[in-house]
């Protein structure tokens, strides 16, 4: 048998849950605080007692259209909950309340930078409770504070065919969620969880046995979880195989899936209507008025700074993927005397795409704002380049030390006694050694080659150890050199 | 529609019924005559009406997103077989093989 596991064998899909950022639970008044004492926020609705009536909290059905069109799905006009039925001590009623056969939104998708990708349902639903395992004892204790919370599941097509395309998609969908500001899309809270289905094609035409994964705690979770039940699905299929259908935990210490005991995860869940929760219409002009009151998402955005600041269109989506860093840029273009240059914003975007950028992910920050370098002193930073005070060379420096000293870029500056030198006797000097180090460059330059000056200007740099002012540097050598090209 | 023992006992499985053999055997025919009674049912001609998920001519009733005071800890965990602190506390029942 030849290898499975090329892209196109492989299908993936997501599933994602997204706690709802309302002040109340989705069918009764308890709050949804994170961090409360355990079993402080509960109440005989959430809690399942018999004889109470769960009441739906509106809030939860806007921002779940507000989502549901955001993701560009079509919003069903009569909404029905179901009662999910499955025994586990997470849900004391023995069933979650959730939707079925009529889900909030379907239809929609998610543009990739080079895909898109389908969306087939948006639904909302309540959380479980949070279990804790006893180690060494045969039993779990039980926190219901996160029972009723509200959830939007959000759940893929299985158009995705690589674990990077998941991650891209992720990413991506987080990012569109931020911008909607209904939830805080927190990983480690759990506000934003992600199971993975994921199978490969025996036949090219044949749809393989779906594994499903659980427990990712990140995205990047997900992508190595994915690549290793890849490989394990591809091993099973060359050997002469079957994968089986199951759902896996994944271990992100050890690097792998394992398979948990099938008996208590019958997935036989009884889909019935709730009685106690009575249909619900959502008229063409309420959805109207959630859509007219969406934000700018990260493809407008992205359009937007393209059109306003001249950014190539890769530069343009990584500046808007989180809206963090897209407001950082806008912060500082905002401040800016206008009209803002093209010229002048792309300086913002490439610092903020590349040194910036960097930085955060060497961190692993959360965000820009978690960097502690504020719009105020990038445009501090940007501005001693502008005036000729420090190169842009040296301007990296005076950010990775700002950074260190949490000082500001100028004041970096006074105190390390760093400034360009812009002396021409000095740099006179510097290129007139540089001529006669480099006399292959010199006579180069002499016959006509332009870019013969531009190895001297860096030898003349590395000289003063980047202190020199390029354009000066660049003017002197040129007058020296006096060749045709002066 | 037949049912057997071995679909009893699945059912029962799913709702964490314990049956012995002998019951099993004796709610086989019993759910058989209940469910042939919804055999009855699907003779009507439905193909013209709409699924009807509720009785009550009722639609649309919401709660604002308003906090609501939440019970006490102590009366939420009053009626708890066992428990730990603050915690409810329940046999364990799953965990990867």
């Amino acid at each position: 048998m030849s290898r499975q596991t090329a892209d196109s064998a492989v299908v993936i899909g997501l599933e994602v849950h997204l706690q709802l950022n309302t002040a109340t639970k989705i069918f009764c008044g308890c709050p949804t605080r994170f961090g409360a004492p355990p079993n402080s926020q509960v109440c005989p609705v959430c809690l399942g007692f018999p004889g109470v009536l769960p009441v739906l909290n509106r809030q939860v059905l806007r921002y779940g259209i507000r989502v549901a069109l955001g993701l560009n799905c079509s919003i069903q006009p009569k909404i029905v909950f179901h009662r999910k039925n499955y025994f586990y001590p997470d849900l004391p009623k023995a069933f979650q309340i959730s939707q079925y056969d009529l889900p909030l939104g379907s239809s929609g998708f998610v543009d990739l930078e080079n895909k898109k990708v389908r969306i087939n349902r948006v639904h909302m639903e309540e959380d479980a409770g949070k279990l804790i395992h006893k180690e060494g004892e045969p039993a779990s204790l039980v926190d219901y504070n996160r029972c009723g919370i509200p959830l939007l599941e959000i759940v893929s097509e299985p158009d995705l065919c690589s674990p990077e395309e998941a991650y891209a998609y992720l990413k991506t969908l987080k990012g569109i969620l931020q911008y909607l500001e209904v939830s805080d899309c927190d990983m480690e809270k759990g506000s934003l969880r992600c199971d993975a289905n994921v199978s490969l094609r025996p036949q090219p035409d044949v749809l393989g046995a779906k594994v499903e994964i659980k427990n990712l705690n990140s995205f990047k979770a997900v992508a190595r979880s994915l690549s290793y039940e890849i490989r394990r699905q591809g091993e099973i299929l060359e050997e002469g195989g079957r994968v089986v259908q199951e759902t896996r935990l994944w271990d992100d210490v050890k690097g792998v899936t394992q398979g948990m005991r099938s008996k208590e995860f019958a997935h036989d869940y009884r889909y019935f209507p709730e009685p106690d929760l009575v249909p619900f219409s959502v008229s063409t002009e309420e959805v109207e008025a959630v859509r007219a009151a969406l934000p700018e998402l990260p493809a407008q955005r992205a359009r937007r700074f393209m059109a306003a600041y001249g950014l190539p269109p890769a530069d343009a989506r990584q500046l808007t993927a989180e809206k963090a860093t897209a407001d950082y840029f806008e912060q500082c273009v905002k401040a800016l005397p206008a009209p803002v240059e093209n010229k002048r914003g792309k300086v913002f975007a490439n610092w903020i795409v590349s040194d910036i950028s960097r930085e955060i992910n060497e961190r692993g920050l959360e965000n820009i704002q978690a960097l502690g370098f504020p719009p105020s002193s990038l445009i501090e930073l940007i501005g001693l380049v502008e005036s000729g005070a420090i190169s842009g060379k040296m301007a990296k420096e005076v950010f990775i030390e700002s950074l260190a000293s949490k000082k500001s870029p100028a004041a970096v500056v006074a105190a390390k006694g760093m400034s360009q030198v812009t002396d021409r006797q000095a740099i006179r000097e510097a290129a007139l050694a540089v001529i006669q180090e480099q006399p292959k460059a010199a006579e180069d330059f002499r016959n006509g080659k332009a870019q013969a000056l531009m190895f001297m200007v860096g030898q003349l740099m590395k000289k003063t150890k980047g202190a020199a002012s390029p354009a000066i540097s660049q003017e002197i050598l040129k007058e020296l050199l006096g060749g045709e090209n002066s | 529609m037949e049912i057997s023992p071995k679909e009893v006992e699945y059912l029962a499985q799913l709702c964490r019924l314990e049956l012995t053999p002998e019951e099993l055997k004796l709610f086989a025919p019993q759910i058989k005559e209940i469910l042939s009674y919804v055999e009855i049912l699907k003779s009507a001609p439905t193909h013209n009406t709409p699924p009807t998920t509720h009785v009550l001519s009722l639609a649309n009733v919401y709660r604002e997103d308003q906090i609501r005071p939440s019970l006490d800890t102590e009366k939420a965990l009053a009626n708890a077989p066992a428990r730990e602190g603050p915690f409810f506390k329940v046999p364990k029942v799953i965990d990867a093989s």
